[in-house]
């Protein structure tokens, strides 16, 4: 009897920290392990009493990766329970700093923690050696995204300028304008990425996903949709409790969400694209299809070429909703709390964040539930190294220890979100 | 004295480069910029913020204070035009907390694993060696790592720590006043 371990006890190129720990015994996989800490739980317990106009920015202070993300969720909620609505340039500024935070976030997963892996390098510093321009290019198209975000959120990290209703302070067209000329070089650097991680090396593998993602009739989302998957879920938000369930699974901190009765779920790029591939820009759409990929993917390893085909959309749409931008007359709609429960989600780059919050009349929030997409994507991360570490048994340990981290990584899980360290062990007997 | 002056005349198609906020500091400071980085809501990973904000009150005109989150990318474009970076950061070796590191980045190399308390997948150590990689490191870089304790969300500083951010101020600012703020001339090691 054979058995060996894998244990990765710091992952690097991970946001934050975990662990992972497989063990092979006889040439199978008989255990799989991904252990995550949470602090949204930390969070949770701390925006209890405090006002419901905090919120966004003591949400966005979970994850230093993408703070809009929280902070849209959190203003979405609280403006769904006190029946809040807010359009037009408002509305078109919300998308406009989203861009910005997926610009920056998929450039950073792209070209310094994704890319290595499939050219055979430890980390972007050795990569940078033999492809210099190419990050270049990445860090010019990051510092892109990152000042779309200082602009309208006041500062590039835990913007301020968010707030339930609106913005406290909206930009000029003239203050836009710089933003158009620099997203124009981002665009062509986004279709050069799509053309470049199109001629990487991907594994073979696919998996039967259910996909989830929230669902526009009329626009690639951001901030508004039903939630919809590929296996006939359609649900406004203000049904996703009656829908998923968080499992508290003994070896993580994390709780494992899972669809009732289903099982596990996947979020993220992969899932959007493959719900809504009909609203991506024609032009995303065109590169999309140039670098090989149909309206539906499967493989989870070519999410980096979904990441490049989204932050093309994003710098396109960033792009219209300057074009189209004329300053509105007042930076936020008035918002008068009572007593109700509020639901958002909103789709972070790396998939859908689902916040509620109960809150009493004066607008003091009683509880808060924040569910992350590395949360929900935990399980869907340990289904693939099961079903990926069989076929490749044969690799030498380093060879096998470095494709599960890959595996991880397709995700670009934000365990920041989440923990801190992220320790890996395989073991073989 | 009007070459003196004006030695250079301007030019009049000089075109117009927007900068980001950082880079709009630093051209009115363009000197020293000392950066503390951290998370507020980690424990003892808050100590280079504590630290930044202390120099904040009491630097010269040539110094500036940023408070960053550890972004690698952020923190390269944040020094791109500095002559000097002092870097702060809580870091983990697990050796007695409050036990400070120093090191400077032309010297030697930045442990990467000293750093693995940040939460950016690319951080502060990252960030200096790709800079190393496409020579864009600043002129002088130090670093300073103070060993935590306690990381977890919602802790306040360990007492250990809160000591060594005080001394750590105080090391910062010989490293300014060592630092001749004309070109050329900076002790390299002032401790």
């Amino acid at each position: 009897m054979k058995s060996k371990t894998i244990k990765v006890d710091y992952l690097a190129r991970v946001e934050g920290e975990g662990s992972l720990y497989v063990k092979i015994k006889d040439n199978s996989v008989v255990d799989v392990k991904l252990k995550i800490f949470e602090p949204p739980r930390f969070f949770e317990a701390f925006l209890h009493g405090r006002t419901f106009s905090e919120a966004p920015d003591i949400a966005a202070r979970i994850c230093g990766i993408c703070p809009i993300a929280y902070q849209m969720s959190a203003i979405h909620a609280m403006e769904d329970a006190f029946g809040v609505k807010v359009d037009g340039q408002l509305r078109a500024l919300r998308r406009l700093i989203y861009c910005g935070e997926w610009i920056e976030s998929h450039a950073l997963h792209i070209y310094m923690l994704h890319a290595p892996d499939f050219l055979g390098y430890a980390d972007v510093v050795q990569m940078a050696k033999d492809y210099p321009e190419i990050v270049k290019r990445g860090l010019q198209l990051k510092k892109t995204g990152n000042e779309i975000v200082a602009l309208l959120g006041g500062r590039e990290i835990h913007p301020i300028n968010v707030r339930v209703g609106g913005f406290y302070k909206v930009p000029t067209r003239r203050e836009l304008d710089p933003l158009a000329e620099r997203l124009k070089w981002a665009r062509d650097a986004a279709l050069e990425t799509t053309r470049w991680v199109a001629t990487l090396p991907f594994p073979e593998f696919e998996y039967d996903y259910e996909f989830v993602a929230l669902y526009h009739p009329d626009e690639y989302p951001f901030n508004e949709g039903r939630l919809v998957s590929n296996k006939g879920l359609n649900i406004s938000v203000n049904k996703y409790d009656e829908y998923f369930i968080e499992e508290h699974m003994p070896h993580s901190n994390a709780l494992h969400s899972v669809l009732k009765e289903r099982g596990a779920y996947l979020v993220g790029p992969l899932a959007r694209y493959n719900l809504n591939f009909e609203r991506l820009s024609p032009l995303a759409q065109e590169a999309a299809h140039s670098a090989g990929l149909s309206s539906v993917c499967y493989n989870p390893f070519q999410s980096i070429i979904i990441r490049s085909v989204e932050t093309l959309y994003a710098c396109d749409e960033a792009l219209r909703i300057i074009n189209q931008y004329e300053k509105p007359e007042t930076s936020s709609v008035p918002v008068e709390p009572h007593a109700a429960t509020g639901y958002g989600c909103t789709e972070a780059p790396r998939g859908i964040l689902f916040h509620r919050y109960r809150v009493d009349d004066k607008g003091i929030i009683l509880d808060a539930k924040i569910v992350p997409p590395t949360a929900q994507n935990q399980k869907s991360i340990e289904n693939d190294l099961w079903q990926f570490i069989p076929k490749h048994l044969n690799l030498s340990h380093e060879e096998l220890t470095l494709k599960c981290e890959q595996v991880i990584r397709n995700y670009d899980p934000c365990i920041s979100c989440a923990t801190h360290f992220l320790k890996l062990k395989i073991d073989r007997e | 004295m009007h070459l003196l002056r004006h030695a250079f005349f301007e030019t009049q198609n000089r075109s117009r480069v927007e900068l980001t906020p950082s880079e709009q500091i630093l051209q009115k400071k363009p000197r020293i910029l000392i950066i503390g980085i951290g998370n507020a809501y980690r424990g003892d990973d808050a100590v280079g913020f504590v630290v930044a904000q202390r120099l904040k009150e009491q630097t010269l005109d040539y110094v500036s204070v940023l408070e960053k989150s550890g972004d690698g990318v952020a923190l390269m474009e944040s020094w791109k035009n500095a002559d000097t970076v002092i870097l702060v950061d809580a870091v983990y070796s697990d050796i007695k907390p409050g036990t400070l590191h120093r090191f400077d980045a032309h010297a030697q190399p930045i442990p990467v694993k000293f750093f693995c308390y940040s939460t950016h997948a690319f951080s502060v150590a990252e960030a200096i060696e790709l800079s190393r990689t496409l020579n864009q490191l600043p002129p002088h870089l130090i670093v300073y790592g103070i060993e935590g304790k306690c990381f977890e969300a919602g802790a306040g500083l360990s007492p250990e720590v809160e000591d060594a951010a005080r001394t750590v101020v105080k090391y910062i600012q010989h490293d300014i006043y060592s630092i001749d703020p004309f070109p050329g001339c900076i002790s390299s090691d002032s401790l």
